[in-house]
């Protein structure tokens, strides 16, 4: 039988705000365990939450950015559990009704072997703020738990994605492109080792071709794309195997072993907790109006699609090019910042994704950490542009630039490198090599397409490689009559 | 001195005539010589308090005393307050200090008034009669086989055996009103969201409110002055101009229209209580108010919604007491589910036990809908009733409680009779409407026992200056107000 594997993800982003979702004590990561934690982070007895609007405008600006329902009057409840790291025996988070409701992300999924590259729409459900717990820490004191609350009351947005993902392929490309687009609008660092980008996967399997969604066990935290991929793949092996044998699949929750690339399961539904919410009577239901919203959405940056538009009507960019520059938020920052320096577009964009990409690739550098400033890399594609040196000069002038040695036009001094386009010396030199190579000259007119090229290196060669190729090309061509 | 209004205080303060240090060392003896027998406080710190006299008597050297600076008040340990042991009542907290002051709090000591010290109370404030206290019961001044009320219990009898010259109160269902009418005082439930509940502990967060407990209205409107404002971190809190509570006490109440709901003369009030609520009635008559006949149908399903919403919210509200970060720890376990058991089975009482597992039950799933959100539309209704009513009338009048104050253990083991001691006051707190208790007369009972009653007074939102100036004026006529029990003089004592 063939199987088919049906994905959902819920995303846990950590907000960038200053402070915690309802008090004012700081969201700074790495400090001390428990300097960041006030009154309200520990929840002492009286103490009362106070909703954070900066994770309110981190909301609206993802429900904008997703083009979803924002909802004008959503509220906050309390998951109740018990856990050390949950200081007060719940959770404030949103349950009935969501800051944000359905919207959808475009998602490029790449080539995989034969299976050429895709676009596909993955529809969000929903999206929550919420607090996070703190951590429990073992082993810091020999036989005991300590509780770090640090992090307790951090804002969170939850993410939930309908079951629109048929690959792991497909998961992580969705999990890629939200992962770029919360930091595009800024409500995300992104740092997925420390946390700020957590992943849930939902997983099951059905034979294909048929509607019923199968019983999905749920992979948690996931904080790697590689993991996620791994985790997927095993988990789609184990449930289509478990099947296949004549098991069923229990809704578990499971964790991902990186060590072993095995899926195992934490906690079954029987074990499962009943959360008994209920909206939280410390907090006013949260109302977000059109004029909010306005307000919220004259601060957004351009987003991606649009600016992938813009690029292709605006620059002629193919639809390809468009897609990679705008991947990023900062790769299409720096792009842009080139072409307003005077540089054109099309080489402009071929070097950002070739060549600079390349160096950034090697040195593990983001294009924030790049050596070369865009400034600088369209003083090099200017003079590119206006002939003064050759292509492959500007290979070197440009290894000189990422090696720290100078401006463009200083290296191409220093170096020699400036282009002959005089006419009458490059008429010279052919005139040489034409004397020098009679063998070639005969052998071009004898029908060698070959020596023609020939000549043209050695046209090359005698100008130390500094002659406009194209005027030798022409020059050569009028000369030979050809 | 110490059955002087809060106004001829600090007229004597600021005349000189006894300093701050003087009054509050007077209440500090009184508290020494009554209070372990009456139990009113349970913790005390009288080196604070004198240090806060102190700085008092400097601030009103220096000219900007303001009216409650330098007067001596009780605090429910409801509060946190910096430094002081802050319990709630409850075994769970009786080693915790708290490290922050609660609103209310700030509010006082802005104002340069005293903190004696902190008053018992039922544990988090579940209970009317004061019995459910980890730390004893408290005695009513007027009959110390008799319980004060509650929650606010040892507040009212600290109020009643002038071991304060005011205190605070908080009231989730009645537990200023009712102590204050069982204990012969003045106290005020404002609308819910003008007093903040910041640092305040919960029990039922859509319902809790805190008030003055005192000897007048007057007293209270004093009170309101310094408790009442706006606080941005109180979510809930009503950002409203600042008012002054004392505006309209001399206002007449000619063509007041005072409406009686009729289900609060029904079955289950005490027939001598009734007779001294008609008997004031006929009194505001004489003042020129009109009486309105009105009904208020939803009134029986008061008490059945409140012992859905407000167990549930203190089912959440209560999960931070787990032994963890703070408070009781059971000293031995074997693991962590085992830890949270012992520490809150041996941390709570049973009477918290009950509303706990109440509230647990009531929104776990497959019983919300059936419980949880029938009352909360159940409760809507009930505000519907207010709101109609408020249509015909100004103020609405009734008895604060059923009975007077009963013998202490009568009804600790029958939780739903102890619930019938909130008929009156609970239906306000539902719709968050302000209610206040008035000594109104005295019942005698089969014992011979003179006994305060107290005529209850709902006002419409935010119309608490109007339901003072209606005590005041009656207060104006009467004495009841001004009447203190006979403290037996302690065995031991000279």
């Amino acid at each position: 039988m063939e199987w088919e594997v049906v994905i959902g993800l819920e995303t846990h982003t950590q907000l960038q705000t200053k402070t915690k979702i309802f008090s004012g004590a700081s969201t700074a990561f790495g400090s001390e365990p428990n300097t960041q934690a006030c009154e309200v982070s520990i929840a002492l007895p009286g103490v009362l939450p106070v909703l954070n609007k900066e994770a309110v405008n981190c909301a609206i600006k993802f429900g904008l950015a997703v083009n979803a329902e924002i909802t004008p009057r959503s509220v906050f409840a309390r998951k109740n559990y018990f856990y050390p790291d949950l200081p007060k025996g719940y959770q404030i988070s949103q349950y009935e009704l969501p800051v944000v409701g359905k919207g959808a992300v475009t998602i490029q999924v790449p080539a995989v072997g034969k299976n050429a590259a895709y676009e596909k729409v993955v529809n969000i459900t929903r999206a929550h703020l919420e607090e996070d717990a703190g951590k429990s820490v073992h082993g810091a004191v020999e036989g005991m738990s300590g509780i770090d609350l640090n992090r307790a009351g951090t804002p969170l947005l939850e993410i939930v994605t309908e079951p629109d993902m048929r690959s792991a392929a497909e998961a992580v490309a969705y999990a890629k492109k939200l992962h770029e687009l919360v930091q595009w609008i800024g409500i995300c660092d992104g740092n997925m080792q420390e946390g700020s980008f957590r992943c849930d996967v939902n997983v099951s399997v059905r034979p294909k071709g048929t509607e019923k969604l199968g019983t999905r066990r749920e992979i948690k935290n996931l904080n790697s794309f590689k993991f996620m991929q791994q985790a997927i793949e095993f988990e789609t092996r184990w449930q289509i195997e478990t099947l296949e044998d004549g098991g069923t699949i229990q809704q578990a929750t499971v964790l991902f072993n990186p060590d072993t690339g095995e899926t195992r399961a934490m906690r079954s539904k029987e074990e499962a907790n009943d959360y008994r919410y209920f909206p939280d009577p410390d907090l006013l239901p949260l109302e977000i109006t059109e004029a909010d919203k306005a307000r919220v959405r004259a601060l957004m940056p351009e987003l991606p699609q649009a600016m992938k538009a813009r690029f292709e009507s605006e620059y002629g960019l193919t639809s390809y090019d468009a897609a990679a520059l705008t991947a990023s938020r900062d790769v299409a920052n720096y792009f842009v910042a080139t072409v307003s320096a005077g540089a054109d577009a099309k080489p402009a964009a071929n070097w950002v994704m070739g060549a600079i990409s390349a160096k950034l690739n090697a040195e593990e550098k983001s294009i924030t950490e790049s050596p070369l400033s865009a400034e600088q890399l369209a003083s090099l594609l200017k003079r590119i542009a206006d002939n003064t040196i050759s292509n492959n000069a500007a290979k070197q002038v440009f290894e000189a630039m990422w090696a720290g040695e100078g401006e463009a036009d200083a290296i191409i001094e220093a170096k020699g490198l400036k282009q002959v386009s005089d006419t009458g010396a490059i008429e010279a030199i052919i005139d040489e090599v034409l004397a020098a190579n009679a063998a070639m000259v005969e052998e071009f007119k004898a029908g060698k397409e070959k020596a023609f090229n020939a000549l043209v290196g050695q046209a090359m060669k005698a100008s130390k490689g500094k002659a406009n190729p194209a005027q030798v090309n022409d020059m050569l061509k009028k000369k030979l009559g050809a | 001195m110490i059955n002087s209004s809060l106004k001829t205080l600090s007229q004597m303060l600021a005349n000189k005539e006894v300093s701050s240090v003087e009054l509050t060392q007077t209440f500090l003896n009184r508290i020494n010589t009554f209070n372990p027998e009456i139990n009113a406080y349970i913790a005390l710190d009288q080196d604070r308090t004198l240090a806060q006299a102190k700085a008092a008597d400097v601030r009103i050297a220096a000219g900007n005393a303001e009216p409650l600076t330098g007067i001596p008040i009780a605090q429910k340990d409801i509060f946190c307050a910096n430094g002081w042991k802050t319990t709630c009542g409850s075994k769970m907290l009786a080693n915790f200090v708290a490290p922050y002051d609660a609103q209310v709090i700030t509010k006082f000591d802005a104002a340069g008034a005293v903190n004696l010290g902190k008053t018992n109370m039922d544990e988090f404030a579940m209970g009317s009669s004061n019995e459910t206290s980890y730390f004893g019961g408290v005695k009513n001044p007027w009959d110390f086989t008799r319980v004060p009320g509650g929650s606010s219990g040892g507040s009212a009898a600290a109020v009643a055996a002038r071991l304060c010259a005011a205190a605070s109160g908080t009231d989730t269902g009645g537990s200023i009103r009712q102590p204050a009418s069982l204990c012969g005082l003045t106290g005020l439930k404002p609308t819910y969201g003008i007093v903040s509940r910041y640092g305040m502990i919960a029990f039922a967060s859509s319902l809790d409110q805190a008030g003055p407990m005192a000897k007048s209205a007057e007293d209270c409107a004093l009170m309101m002055n310094v408790m009442a404002g706006f606080d941005e971190r109180d979510s809930t809190s009503l950002n409203r101009e600042k008012e002054d509570y004392t505006r309209d006490l001399n206002k007449p109440l000619q063509g007041l229209r005072v409406g009686l709901p009729k289900e609060f003369f029904a079955e289950g009030l005490d027939a001598n209580v009734g007779k001294v609520i008609e008997a004031a009635i006929a009194e505001y008559k004489k003042l020129g108010a009109e009486i309105v006949e009105i009904s208020l149908p939803n009134t029986g399903l008061s008490i059945p919604v409140y012992y859905v919403l407000a167990p549930a919210e203190a089912s959440s509200n209560l999960s931070r007491y787990d032994g963890v970060r703070y408070g009781h720890r059971a000293a031995e376990y074997t693991d962590l589910m085992d830890m949270y058991c012992k520490s809150r089975a041996e941390g709570f009482g049973a009477e918290v036990k009950r509303r706990i597992l109440i509230g647990t039950y009531v929104l776990s799933a497959g019983y919300y809908d059936a419980y949880y959100l029938k009352a909360q539309q159940i409760r809507r209704l009930i505000a519907q009733d207010f709101e109609e009513a408020f249509k015909h009338c100004d103020v609405i009048m009734g008895p604060a409680a059923p009975s007077t104050a009963f013998k202490a253990g009568e009804k600790v083991d029958d939780p739903v009779a102890m619930y019938l001691q909130d008929i009156y006051t609970i239906s306000t707190n539902l719709a968050g409407l302000p209610g206040m208790s008035v000594p109104a007369g005295f019942s005698t009972g089969d014992d011979g026992k003179a006994l305060p009653v107290g005529l209850q007074i709902i006002g419409n939102y935010f119309d608490e200056a109007r339901m003072l100036n209606v005590a005041h004026q009656y207060q104006q006529v009467t004495d009841w107000h001004t009447r203190m029990p006979d403290l037996p003089t302690p065995q031991g004592t000279k």
